[in-house]
């Protein structure tokens, strides 16, 4: 379970709060989504999850399973069971695709205190995941993300959660720049994974993704705040009305 | 004392330190000549412009300076790959250790040997290449090479060799200072892979030359390393016929003073040279790759990828030229030197440059210094990677263009699996 209370986060290299008291509880086997306008905030939310430099955590705590993460290293969240899709996923030329994602699957075990992968176990379930994806033996074996399109990076993304089989999973934007049969893809690929032990993040523009990824709880974000929290219908209402209305009214309150 | 005196002294002084070998009429001829040259060049000295980010003192002075031998336990590059093995121990052939020199479509014979007759054919290639190489730049250390060089291997490809063949230098006293020069003659459409590895000496001046004739194929992988304190002044000179190709390549690791210098002339036309080198250098580290390309055919392809990974106040150097000659149309060129600095400590000083006299060719050339991809780094480590092993994969990332220069499969994995090995045996 993911627990985030009155979060507040700031640039560290300039005095500029982004998320001003954050507060989201997401339980376990359930998907929350977020929407919310441009530079709201919703990515900053994901990297200070997930550990990424520069941001520094001014009030606030976030914890999964009760575990403080925020002082851990990214690699420990990792391990803890905390995954991000990427919403620009990096290109990382000379390492090979399942090289990388071997080395990631039995850093998390090591850190874990479980035995390692063996190679051939390891292809055998990598093959598996990916046919389920479309992803070929050439994607595979690619550097990674190297002179992939858009959408084969989305699905990278995607295989890469399958291997690690996280607790709580981020997906940002993961619907972006996907056409409507890879939208399809990686949306099943997200629901073959969903059960009672694992949680989503979902951050979406649009409600198209949630056709696919159906949330059960729907936050809308604006200027570093939740400001209003409803089931699946609060997405069709932005899809129809746009935010003006959200933004008033939480003005006004 | 003027400038010109203090040199010739030093000239002399490492000259009386060092003993001619004798030999037959064709080396004798040939090491004169090289004396000559390096008369009336001199040794380098620090303010020459091709020296000028090398300090070339502990590569020229007379008494090699001591480096403590390698202690570690890894065994050597190569091991695994079926070769004729050519050792050679501070310089001296060690017959015991090599293996029989015979392998079909290839004959191989010791310099020692060689030099005894009056007439050999490697008279047309001993330093007959070095003396070609000397202009527009001088290369002293080549001369002094050719012309007191003790030893080496002078080998003569007709067909498809069967194997690689291994020169291994090892390493046994502190204070040994080896001279080697070795000649490959490859006749058309020969095919030969020669691997290098080991420190050699304590100091270790060697030359190879090679002549690639008409459509024959030359590989070469070469490990420098191991002994931190080696220091070594390494030549290559070769010359490509029509349709030839010359791929050189060179790892490394370690080795307080290094200076590698190419020169390549491309002299028939539709002719491929690649030469690539990744170094990877902690702590007390000069690693200077000076290579020097002239096209002088039609169509002829050149590409130079250097790498160097560089921390706690290493340095790398690297010097790269391209000229063009006139008629030398349809030329590729392509140069491209980075250096990954892990450090604010470390430094990479690097001059490329493009001479071309011809109007029908596409030239390029690169050249960078930059730290370890943050956004990259924090993409491995959202994976679980954790940060050490996150920035090693990120090394052997930057370092992935110059090792995939070595076309063959199993010769590359020993390369990688040598950096790997390194790289796990440092700390973060
Ligand atoms: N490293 C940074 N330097 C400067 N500004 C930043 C940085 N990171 C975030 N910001 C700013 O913080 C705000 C929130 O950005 P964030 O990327 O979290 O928004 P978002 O909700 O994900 O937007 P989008 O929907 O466009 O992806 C923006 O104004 C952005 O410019
Ligand atoms: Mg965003």
């Amino acid at each position: 379970m993911l627990e985030i209370k009155n979060l507040h986060v700031k640039l560290e290299a300039e005095d500029k709060a982004i998320l001003k008291g954050v507060d989201l509880v997401i339980e376990p086997g359930k998907v929350h989504a977020i929407m919310g306008p441009n530079g709201s905030g919703k990515s900053t939310l994901s990297y200070v999850l997930s550990g990424r430099d520069g941001y520094e955590v001014t009030e606030g705590e976030a914890t999964l399973d009760g575990v403080d993460i925020l002082e851990m290293e990214p690699e420990e969240r990792a391990a803890a069971g905390l995954f991000l899709a990427f919403q620009y996923p990096v290109e990382i030329p000379g390492v090979g695709n399942m090289t990388f994602l071997r080395t990631a699957v039995n850093a998390q075990r090591k850190a874990r205190g479980q035995d390692e992968m063996s190679a051939a176990e390891f292809l055998k379930v990598i093959r598996e995941k990916a046919k389920t994806l479309q992803i070929d033996a050439d994607m595979l074996k690619r550097p990674v993300n190297v002179g992939f399109s858009g959408g084969e990076k989305k699905r990278n993304e995607i295989l890469q959660m399958a291997m690690l089989e996280p607790k709580m999973c981020i997906l940002d934007e993961t619907d972006s720049g996907l056409d409507v049969d890879a939208m399809k893809l990686v949306s099943d690929g997200v629901n073959a994974l969903r059960d009672a032990g694992r949680s989503f993040l979902v951050i979406t523009h649009y409600q198209r993704l949630l056709d696919h990824i159906k949330p059960d709880v729907v936050h809308i974000m604006a200027d570093g705040r939740i400001i209003k929290t409803g089931g699946p219908d609060l997405a069709l209402e932005v899809e129809k009305n746009g935010y003006a209305d959200l933004l008033a009214e939480a003005g006004a309150a | 004392m003027a400038k010109a005196e203090l040199k010739q002294d030093a000239t002399e002084a490492r000259i009386a330190a060092l003993a001619m070998p004798k030999g037959g009429k064709w080396i004798a001829a040939a090491r004169a000549e090289a004396l000559a040259r390096l008369r009336a060049m001199g040794l380098p000295a620090r303010r020459d412009e091709y020296w000028r980010y090398t300090r070339p003192d502990t590569l020229t002075q007379a008494d090699a300076p001591a480096a403590a031998l390698f202690d570690g336990k890894e065994p050597p590059v190569f091991d695994s790959v079926d070769r004729l093995r050519i050792v050679f121990v501070d310089g001296v052939f060690d017959a015991a250790a090599s293996d029989d020199l015979t392998m079909s479509g290839v004959e191989i014979e010791r310099l020692e040997t060689a030099s005894g007759a009056d007439i050999h054919w490697a008279k047309d290639l001993y330093g007959v290449l070095e003396a070609r190489g000397q202009k527009p730049v001088d290369r002293p250390l080549a001369a002094l090479n050719s012309a007191f060089a003790t030893d080496g291997v002078l080998i003569r490809v007709t067909g498809k060799a069967a194997k690689p063949v291994s020169l291994i230098y090892t390493h046994a006293s502190e204070t040994s200072d080896a001279i080697l020069h070795h000649v490959v003659k490859l006749e058309k459409g020969a095919e030969l892979t020669l691997l290098e590895n080991g420190p050699a000496a304590a100091r270790f001046n060697k030359v190879l030359e090679v002549e690639v004739a008409d459509g024959a194929r030359f590989h070469h992988i070469r490990a420098q390393g191991r002994d931190h304190e080696r220091r070594a002044a390494t030549h290559v000179f070769t010359r490509l016929g029509t349709e030839s190709q010359f791929k050189s390549f060179t790892l490394t690791v370690n080795g307080v003073m290094t200076r590698n210098e190419a020169v390549i002339e491309l002299t028939g036309d539709d002719a491929v040279a690649h030469i690539a080198g990744a170094a990877m250098g902690d702590g007390a580290f000069h690693h200077d790759d000076t290579v020097f390309i002239t096209h002088d055919a039609v169509n002829c392809e050149s590409r130079q990828v250097f790498k160097k990974v560089l921390r706690n106040g290493a340095v790398g150097v690297f010097q790269g030229k391209i000229l063009v000659k006139e008629g030398a149309q349809k030329t590729d060129g392509y140069q491209i030197s980075q250096s990954l600095l892990l450090d604010g400590d470390s430094q990479f000083l690097a001059k490329p440059e493009l001479e071309i006299y011809a109007d029908d060719v596409a030239c390029s050339h690169g050249s960078t210094s930059g730290a370890i991809d943050m956004d990259a780094l924090y993409y491995l480590r959202s994976r679980g990677v954790p940060r050490k092993e996150a920035t090693d994969l990120l090394v052997l990332s930057f370092l992935a263009e110059a090792v995939d220069e070595i076309e063959d499969e199993g010769l590359r994995e020993e390369i990688v699996s040598r950096l790997t090995g390194w790289l796990a045996r440092r700390g973060s």
